[in-house]
């Protein structure tokens, strides 16, 4: 029924099908890519050609390559951080909604605290504090984006426990725990799919964002973000490096929205 | 109505202190001091103790944030360290063009994402909506920096009509208001053109979604029952109430706004606060951070709390004292 209506948006189809192709690319680029993306060889700032489909950057290192090598950076960037996001989501967000009360009205005044806040800001000052690498941008990222989550678990938990069988369940003796992870969390689950599948692809924009200010990645590692920041200084003289990175990080969140709405929709039951 | 205002009002005390704890913690228990922007070795060690102390620097992190507080109650945030000013006189420097940029670039938002949604609410699954929701996706998409990128690129570089960066041409010396004007929104145009992007596709999503919903309710069926023109029924009846939840919606994006205005101030050399407070985190401007952040963080509290009262009136349906 999920995948019949799935299939049934184009767009979902073709963001998937492109999203694939990007994943290939990213986990085959040692043998696909056409140059070693760190190697300084060849010619400075050199024009999209038959040899460089995109071109070389300021320090003659092949685009293309490096476009390759970063879409591996960004994509697990965006998995691991969400992965963290959701994990205390969940956590915190079924703590809230199945204890109610006490525990409930702390969480929530924390996340309302969490979401006034400037994210940008808590996002700079702990980049600043920490070294900037890539395992600290995925923490980072995980730890200012969960309150969406949470928010949702909470709310779907707040509905779920009324129903029958949790009582049934709490009647035959299952402990508070037991009901929690077994019975309404695994109910409460769906839109929480669809939320972590839009959230990979703000963790990839936040990564860029990161990247580019240049607390992100840091070089030689090549990211998207820090392909976009070397592009600054050539703007005038290289556009194929602001355009190429800017174009893989637009089509692949793209891709992301058009398939995370096309689950969306496959699951609602009044569309 | 007044016991809830004061209710509102006094809950944002514990999550403005909530919002200054975090960032100060998150801040001073950062590993390196902000002394170590003084690169010249031949400042000797007793020196930079004595600044340290000079700023407070040397008690408990906790200690600080209580001298913090005490002040901030006061409505005193500070000196800013190396220029030696009052927080408050370089934000308040800093504000209007924020203010400026985000206020121009809201208006302009609006004025096109309420059109293009409720049109593509009437059309729904026709070209034009399909069209208007793969745009507002593409804009979703963009990362805001690279848009700034590609619009210099365009605007700046290859045509040559715009400048790129600031907020004032220093080679226009005329005193003339006309002339003035004309040169910050020629300034204004990319910053602006850019957040109205970047914002107009969730905006767009939101009315339709929400005329959608309000097209399937009971009364404008009824409207439509009894024989009422089309049009009447959709801009008399649907639209009105279509746009109440916008309210909420434009409080709930201030902080994304806030966010993107910081990115696109920094990247455009925008002189407001956003670029106040971001190279301020670079050069570890403890006051001036903490400054930055309070200052957001208030307008977006109290926006959100104006959008929740604003809802409240202009939607009759809703009793504010029957919500927490």
């Amino acid at each position: 029924m999920f995948i019949k209506r799935f299939k049934k948006n184009k767009l979902a189809i073709f963001g998937l099908i492109v999203l694939t192709m990007i994943a290939f690319l990213a986990v085959f680029a040692q043998v696909i890519s056409p140059y070693d993306p760190d190697d300084l060889g060849r010619t400075a700032l050199e024009a999209p050609s038959a040899s460089h489909i995109f071109g070389t950057d300021d320090f003659g290192r092949d685009i293309f390559s490096r476009a390759l090598y970063g879409a591996r950076v960004s994509i697990t960037v965006g998995f691991v951080a969400v992965s963290i996001a959701v994990l205390i989501g969940l956590i915190l967000g079924a703590l809230a909604g199945y204890f109610g009360g006490f525990i409930d009205s702390v969480l929530m005044r924390f996340i309302d605290i969490m979401l006034s806040f400037p994210s940008i800001f808590l996002l700079l000052s702990i980049q600043v504090m920490l070294t900037p690498n890539i395992y600290n941008v995925m923490i980072v990222i995980g730890l200012t984006s969960w309150m969406g989550v949470a928010r949702l678990v909470r709310s779907e938990i707040l509905s779920v426990k009324e129903r029958p069988y949790i009582e049934a369940a709490r009647a035959i003796g299952a402990s508070n725990m037991r009901i929690l992870f077994r019975h309404v969390l695994p109910n409460s689950l769906y839109p929480v799919i669809v939320a972590s599948t839009l959230g990979i692809a703000g963790a990839i924009l936040t990564e860029s964002a990161l990247s580019f200010l240049g607390l992100g990645v840091q070089p030689p590692y090549a990211s998207w973000g820090n392909m976009l920041q070397d592009s600054q200084a050539y703007l005038r003289d290289a556009w194929w490096m602001a355009v190429v990175p800017g174009c893989m990080i637009l089509i692949t969140v793209l891709c992301i929205y058009f398939v995370g709405e096309g689950i969306r929709e496959a699951m609602d039951p009044r569309s | 109505m007044k016991t809830y205002l004061i209710k509102r009002l006094l809950m944002l005390i514990p999550l403005l202190i909530g919002i200054s704890l975090i960032s100060f913690f998150v801040m001073h228990l950062a590993p390196g001091d902000p002394t170590a922007l003084f690169t010249d070795p031949n400042v000797k060690p007793a020196e930079l103790a004595r600044i340290r102390a000079n700023w407070g620097l040397d008690k408990p992190v906790i200690v600080q944030y209580f001298y913090w507080l005490k002040n901030a109650v006061r409505g005193d945030f500070g000196t800013a360290y190396l220029i030696n000013r009052p927080v408050t006189e370089v934000i308040f420097e800093r504000l209007p063009a924020t203010l400026l940029l985000m206020g121009a670039s809201m208006l302009i938002t609006l004025l096109l994402a309420v059109p293009l949604g409720v049109i593509s609410a009437i059309k729904k699954n026709k070209f034009f909506d399909h069209a208007v929701t793969v745009f507002s996706f593409i804009g979703m998409s963009i990362p805001s920096f690279w848009l700034v990128l590609m619009l210099m690129l365009l605007f700046s570089v290859q045509l040559n009509i715009l400048p790129a960066t600031g907020m004032y041409d220093p080679l226009i010396k005329s005193s003339s208001l006309f002339v003035r004007a004309g040169d910050l929104l020629r300034h204004l145009a990319l910053p602006c053109l850019t957040m109205v992007i970047i914002s107009l596709a969730g905006i767009t999503r939101y009315t339709r979604a929400s005329m959608l919903e309000v097209l399937r309710q009971n009364y404008v069926r009824t409207a439509r029952a009894k024989g009422l023109p089309e049009r009447i029924v959709l801009f008399k009846h649907a639209l009105r109430n279509a746009l109440l939840p916008l309210i909420t919606l434009l409080g709930m994006m201030l902080p994304d706004l806030f966010a993107g205005a910081f990115i696109i101030e920094t990247v455009f050399a925008w002189p407001g606060m956003g670029r106040l407070g971001v190279t301020a985190v670079f050069s570890r401007n403890y006051p001036v951070v903490m400054g930055v952040v309070m200052m957001s963080a208030f307008l977006i509290v109290i926006g959100n709390m104006l959008a929740d009262i604003c809802y409240a009136v202009a939607d009759p349906r809703i009793r504010l004292e029957r919500r927490d």
